[in-house]
């Protein structure tokens, strides 16, 4: 099994791995980096949404050999210590979650967007597909405006 | 009232060092306010002959089973100064952990932060008072809660007044202190030990006036939010139980279907796995990661036996649910009538965290964590399946990832439960989506044939009947009712379905003479109660006959329901969605408005939704505006988003997701097909307004889905002229179905 290098959160580890392994498993059963969610594992539902190099991913999509040598950040690397991320902010501020276990995904790719356009319309957020089964979508929505606000 | 709270000191686990160390109380005797015959909504409804679920609805029969051990409830003070509260209730995004430590920290006068709430392991002696379902947790925690704080405060005031040298009438309490008149005051952290003490002395102290409450009643964001947004929140499987590894099933090509062979050779000799076994599921593989577990389990090569409903089909079970609709009553003679039949689909219950489980079984003892809705029945079960005594079992309740019903069942449980105990090892089990969409649990198929005769502008007789695949409650709910069913004001001896039907079925209007009957088909398939049980369907389709009595009358829709309302309650909650979402108002082409009311556990709402059906095959809800009175709301903000819920749900079932049946297994297998909505289906635009408290708290988790169901169905029907009689409304096959 070939050797990979692998930045998550600032830290660097070294695996012994399958090529193919995906890195939503390597981030969750072999690292212990248990934000992002198992939902589906073909990409549908984004639950798992992290940023490779800074762009959004589906970790149950990405071969671990894919990530290697670069840099994955998943939602426990969103905030710099105790200080929560605009997005995460404004999530608190909506009282977004209810389950939550869509919310890190959710976070994710809202921080994602955000990236792409400081001031994302009604359409771009109507892109996210991130399935939330408690129906929150509403509180998502706000929550993103919100934080394009305070960003 | 006998002062009944032994200040218990908390001995249990940590005997010796923590002794005296906290205050652990349980509540005294209680005075619940149950009320199961002449309850006050009846006279209210002196309009129309009440129904069974008007005198006594399944959350009264819920509180009833939990009342002889509603004192067992346990709070903690401990010595700095922070309460936990044990709650014996499942936390699966519904906020109950906000709103309980609302009312511990009201009743205590302690800040939010200071209240943490646990959730109870699995409490044999709790019996029937450890069941989260029927809307049921506010309504039956309510008092108990607070007379347990209450017990509470009035040690921690008993054990000031010893130490402050004055009477406790001279003394309150304020932000986790006893303070006394003269300014002086003692912490609840340095009166945690004297107030534990055995010798003291207490009065009962009763729960605050609730006009009195500073925090209960008031917005609140969610106690375990920040956990959420920032990735540290632990469900099941984020758990770390030593040496418990990734686990996943192969399951058969149809439902309920069992191992015949298999041939694991190749599977056994893959990277990673650590062990292979058959269960009575399906065939389990133990590995180093999920990844590696979901390789192998694809390399088995497995033999099946028939499962309970191969060969059956959508089209065969509409069949069989049209032959057992039972007959109208009223012939359509004479009088003008409507007549409307309609058809549900299965719906899955797809909670983002799919089924999942942490069992560790030993030679003599067994340990489980899941998310459980009726761990008490979860722990016996799983007891008598591994051949243990009860009291080896520990049964953990872990906050869960979605529920809409699902976690009722402990399928995930005992499953992980089998597999460690055949291979001896600790195992953490995962099903994964389309798992769970194939083999879990669905919302059964429905058919409904209504009739309403009409004379003299008005509905003479109403008929409803009701054909549904049976609903599995064997998750301890057909013991509650077997218990309290002599309790209930009904004749003869009505079965659990029939039971559940009509303690929470009801037509909240004026029509007459009404008779609503329930018949089910018994097929083995995999169902289970999903949010609002009947009444998303029932409900929902009688709100669409609503609509079209009311255009047979020529009457306006909201104007029509005002008519046929028998309380204020009822008429202020539509009145708000008809003036807040502007009733009437004029819409273009292929737009409209739609209105839906619905009653239940003592609350009712109404939703007013605007559609956008300019393409009848891809409408979309743009605006929703939503009122609710439950009576005495505790967090609206938490409320605010089970409406929320409750919405996305009714426009998801009603208009794209449901399961389609073939050959005995669903097609669907994960969200790609199962639509379920996403952002952009649902609406840019969302009022929601709580009606101020008027009284005792009813139900609200479910109470959101059935009138959106008919608000949104009769939108469709408005902007398309189309009469929606099939749901979802748009429900192809629009996708490749995942191999068996």
């Amino acid at each position: 099994m070939p050797n990979y290098t692998l930045t998550v959160n600032g830290e660097t580890h070294r695996l012994n791995l399958p090529a193919d392994m995906p890195l939503l498993w390597v981030l969750r059963d072999k690292l212990g980096i248990k934000g992002p969610k198992y939902g589906c594992g073909i990409g549908v539902c984004h639950a798992c949404t992290s940023h490779l190099d800074g762009k959004e991913i589906q970790p149950c999509q990405v071969p671990v050999a894919d990530a290697a040598d670069r840099e994955v950040t998943t939602i426990e690397g969103l905030a710099d210590g105790d200080t929560l991320h605009p997005v995460q902010e404004a999530w608190l501020e909506e009282d977004v979650a209810q389950c939550g276990y869509c919310q890190p995904g959710q976070i994710m790719a809202a921080v994602a967007l955000l990236k792409r356009t400081s001031n994302p319309t009604d359409a771009d957020i109507d892109k996210i597909e991130n399935v939330c089964r408690c129906g929150s979508y509403f509180r998502i929505r706000e929550a993103i405006k919100r934080a394009a606000a305070k960003m | 009232m006998e002062d009944l709270n032994a200040a218990t000191p908390s001995t249990a686990r940590d005997p010796g060092r923590r002794r005296f160390l906290t205050l652990l109380v349980a509540a005294p005797t209680l005075t619940l306010a149950t009320r199961l015959i002449g309850s006050e909504p009846v006279a209210e409804a002196a309009m129309r002959a009440p129904a069974l679920a008007d005198v006594a609805d399944l959350g009264d029969v819920l509180i009833l089973a939990g009342k002889p051990t509603s004192h067992l409830l346990v709070l903690e003070l401990r010595e700095d100064g922070t309460v936990r509260f044990q709650l014996p209730r499942a936390e699966v995004g519904q906020g109950i952990t906000t709103a309980i430590a609302m009312l511990v920290a009201e009743e205590l006068d302690v800040p939010l932060g200071k209240v943490e709430v646990h959730l109870d392991d699995a409490r044999s002696e709790l019996m029937m008072n450890q069941l989260t379902g029927g809307s049921n947790t506010i309504r039956s925690m309510y008092e108990p809660v607070r007379a347990t704080a209450a017990a509470a405060r009035g040690r921690l005031l008993a054990a000031a007044a010893i130490a402050l040298g004055l009477p406790v009438d001279r003394l309150s309490t304020r932000d986790g202190a006893v303070v006394a008149p003269d300014g002086r005051s003692a912490t609840y952290a340095s009166l945690a030990r004297p107030a534990a003490d055995r010798a003291l002395r207490a009065a009962t102290v009763a729960p605050k006036k609730e006009s009195t409450h500073t925090l209960v009643g008031t917005p609140t964001s969610r106690v375990d939010a920040r956990a959420m947004v920032t990735g540290t929140l632990k469900y099941t499987l984020d758990l770390e139980v030593p040496g418990a590894m990734p686990t996943v099933l192969r399951r058969p090509p149809t439902i309920n279907g069992s191992v015949r062979s298999v041939d694991d050779s190749a599977a056994r000799r893959m990277p990673g796995v650590l062990g292979i076994a058959v269960i009575p599921t399906g065939v389990a593989v133990v590995a180093e990661t999920f990844g590696q577990a979901l390789d192998a389990r694809d390399a088995l090569k497995v033999v099946w036996n028939d499962g309970t409903i191969d060969g059956l089909s959508d089209a065969d079970i509409q069949k069989k649910l049209r032959a057992a609709a039972l007959p109208f009553a009223v012939p359509p003679v004479l009088t003008q009538h409507v007549d409307a039949e309609f058809d549900f689909a299965f719906a899955s219950h797809a909670p983002m965290e799919t089924n999942s489980a942490v069992a560790d079984v030993r030679e003599d003892r067994a340990e489980i964590w899941a998310g459980l809705k009726s761990p008490v029945v979860a722990k016996q079960t799983i007891a008598g399946q591994l051949g243990l005594p009860e009291s080896k079992v520990t049964v953990h309740v872990t906050q869960g990832g979605g529920s809409f019903g699902r976690r009722l069942f402990f399928d995930a449980a005992l499953e992980a439960a089998q597999v460690s105990q055949k291979l001896g090892r600790p195992v953490k089990l995962m099903w994964t989506r389309v798992d769970d969409m194939r083999h879990g649990r669905a919302r059964p198929a429905t058919h409904h044939k209504l009739r309403a005769t009409l004379g003299l502008g008005k509905v003479l007789t109403y008929e409803h009947r009701v054909a549904a695949v049976e609903t599995d409650f064997r998750h301890g709910l057909g013991e509650i009712l077997t218990a309290m069913g002599s309790q209930l004001p009904v004749g003869g001896n009505l079965s659990f379905a029939q039971t559940v039907f009509h303690t929470t079925v009801k037509v909240p209007y004026d029509f007459g003479v009404v008779t609503e009957l329930l018949s089910e088909i018994p097929l083995q398939m995999h169902t289970g109660s999903w949010r609002s049980v009947y009444s998303a369907n029932t409900r929902g389709a009688e709100e669409i006959l609503v609509d079209e009595i009311a255009e047979k009358l020529g009457k306006d829709p909201v104007a029509f329901r005002r008519s046929l309302l028998s309380s204020a309650r009822q008429r202020a909650v539509l009145d708000k969605v008809a003036s807040a979402g502007r009733w009437g108002r004029a819409m273009p082409r292929g737009f409209a408005q739609g209105v839906g009311f619905h009653e239940e556990y003592k609350s009712c709402t109404a939703c007013l939704v605007e559609i956008d059906a300019r393409d009848p095959r891809s409408p979309r809800v743009v605006k929703a505006v939503i009122a609710a009175d439950v009576g005495r709301p505790i967090n609206p903000r938490g409320l605010e988003s089970q409406l929320l819920g409750g919405l996305t749900d009714a426009l998801s079932t009603t208009l794209r997701a449901g399961l389609h049946i073939r050959d005995g297994l669903p097609l669907e297998g994960s969200y790609s097909q199962f639509h379920y909505a996403r952002q952009k289906d649902t609406p840019r635009d969302v009022e929601i307004f709580v009606m101020p408290a008027n009284g005792e708290p009813g139900g609200a988790g479910e109470l959101g889905v059935p009138a959106a169901v008919g608000a949104v169905a009769n939108a469709y029907a408005r902007a398309t002229g189309i009469r929606p009689r099939s749901f979802p409304i748009n429900f192809p096959v629009d996708f490749t179905p995942f191999p068996r």
